[in-house]
């Protein structure tokens, strides 16, 4: 249940995870005294609901054949402490502090370029566009760290058909939100805001690549990208825009922004590719997050380990020049 | 002239304050708590405080000369600076460890092909033979003219670590501008210094043959 009135939220839908959780390490120890305090807490929140979707809020999912397995995923605490999200602070930790003022309802993206005609869609009209799905993908950063995550959404190819793009259209291109009256950090890089980050159609319609509206079952948090973004696994992360508020579809390569900022550093394609190092460090190996100092050594797979499924996507392309 | 108590108080709060940073990873790494990312957290520790430690040890010239009473700074001098290489070791024994994986090959190829570890690799050899003149024993046998020429290269150093910075950090990313900032006006401090006092020797000068 995402949207209602207090009365239909059941009380384990509002109350935030840490917090039952808590609850229930509390009454494992605590004797009848501590069950009554809880009791009276749980009222309490009856009368003081979370109103709308916010992070913690848990979502209506269904398994999916696309998810990946044999890893073990990256907590929640991590991942939502190691966020790169340069609108709230260029530091890892700052996302976390800051994101909070990202007012994620309510919440429309809009449409536009080469579509049968421009729509407006409301974030809510998209969570139930089609049923969301539990999938893990490994999610590889150009920076050399590694994260497995939970996300929740649905293939992207099923909101790009609901677009009606024309047949001229060749690339899509998200831009994220941006005001500077809420994310303050901005200043501290030299980007030209919003940010934009973009896709060749068929890598778009590649049913790997997710329309993202959760992580952990629950709605995303502010600092991974609320209330909606794109999940592109077999890219580096920053191909993944956060916090999309227009989508456009367009006949030549959008202008994105890290490829903008540095072209030599950052390719447009941006597959991830142990074979082509970064002019700055090896991408042949990365750190996984969360694991100790001495253990964090993997080996980096071509495609990120999606090679399988989107390799032939780039058929007679050479991977060093379109790096 | 200070009193010897309060000397030996204040070097004891140097050697703790010096030791603080690497206390906190050893402490971090014995109970798990280096957080998300434990190899990015000790490098930019060991990185970020050898630049600090850096910056004390350049700044101690510039204030001494603000007042003579001052001049006791000096004693310190030697003990930041030893401890600026000390951290700028571990640095570089993490990047050894922790991304070349004791790799002589991999580590060649970086040094030849990564400017910004070049840089680094310069800056730290800039400071070896710092670290290692730096007995009294070998104070007298270079005789001091020589030795403060030597230690002349502890400006480049810093500059190259510099560098090494701006060059590690994502194009954009302007984290590196405060230190850098402090350290511009430390390192032409001592210029603007020589060109002053030879102003000021000069008209002593003129007004005597007056």
């Amino acid at each position: 249940m995402l949207i209602g009135k207090p009365s239909d939220i059941p009380s384990s839908a509002i109350t935030p995870k840490d917090r039952y959780l808590n609850r229930r390490r509390f009454l494992r120890g605590a004797a009848a005294a501590g069950a009554v305090a809880l009791g009276a807490e749980r009222v309490a929140e009856l009368f003081e609901p979370r109103m709308g979707a916010s992070a913690g809020t848990k979502l209506d999912t269904v398994k999916s054949p696309l998810t990946t397995t044999g890893e073990q995923l990256t907590s929640l605490e991590d991942l939502t402490h190691y966020n790169n999200f340069y609108e709230f602070g260029v530091n890892k930790g700052d996302p976390a502090k800051n994101a909070g003022g990202l007012p994620t309802r309510p919440w429309t993206v809009k449409v536009d370029g080469k579509v049968k005609a421009p729509k407006t869609f409301d974030i809510d009209a998209l969570l139930k566009l089609h049923p969301l799905e539990d999938r893990v993908y490994r999610h590889r950063c150009v920076e050399a760290w590694s994260m497995v995550v939970p996300w929740v959404g649905y293939s992207l190819s099923e909101f790009i058909n609901q677009c009606e793009p024309l047949s001229s259209a060749k690339y899509v291109q998200f831009l994220s939100y941006y005001d500077k009256h809420v994310e303050k950090w901005t200043y501290e890089s030299s980007i030209a805001w919003p940010y934009s980050e973009g896709l060749r159609m068929d890598e778009a319609m590649h049913p790997l690549a997710l329309l993202t509206f959760g992580l952990y079952g629950e709605v995303l948090p502010n600092q991974n990208g609320a209330p909606v973004r794109v999940v592109v696994p077999w890219k580096y992360g920053f191909k993944s825009a956060k916090s999309i508020v227009a989508v456009r579809f367009l006949d030549k390569e959008p202008t994105t922004t890290w490829n903008d900022l540095a072209p030599n550093e950052y390719g447009f394609y941006s597959n991830v590719n142990p074979n082509v190092d970064h002019p700055r460090w090896s991408q042949k190996t990365e750190r996984r997050i969360g694991q100790p100092f001495y253990a964090q050594r993997k080996t980096t797979l071509l495609f990120n380990g999606y090679a399988d499924q989107v390799a032939s996507l780039y058929n007679g392309m050479n991977l060093k020049k379109y790096f | 002239m200070m009193k010897r108590s309060t000397f030996l108080l204040l070097k004891t709060l140097t050697w703790l304050a010096c030791l603080w940073p690497l206390g906190r990873l050893v402490w971090g790494a014995v109970t798990n708590n280096l957080g998300p990312d434990p190899t990015a957290r000790i490098t930019f520790a060991t990185g970020s405080t050898t630049l600090n430690l850096l910056t004390i040890t350049l700044a101690i010239t510039p204030v001494r000369r603000l007042s003579p009473r001052l001049n006791w700074l000096i004693k310190f001098r030697r003990l930041l600076g030893l401890f600026a290489f000390f951290y700028a070791s571990l640095h570089l024994l993490t990047y050894i460890a922790l991304y070349a994986g004791f790799d002589v090959n991999s580590m060649a190829a970086d040094i030849a092909k990564r400017r910004f570890i070049t840089a680094g690799v310069a800056a730290w050899l800039l400071l070896l033979p710092l670290a290692a003149t730096s007995t009294n024993w070998a104070i007298r046998k270079l005789g001091g003219k020589r030795w403060n020429r030597l230690h002349k290269l502890v400006y480049l150093a810093a500059v190259c670590a510099v560098i090494h910075y701006w060059w590690q950090v994502k194009p954009g990313v302007l984290t590196p501008l405060t230190i850098t900032v402090i350290l511009a006006i430390l390192l032409l401090a001592r210029p603007a210094w020589v060109l002053w006092s030879n102003w000021a020797r000069s008209r002593k000068v003129a007004r005597s043959a007056v």
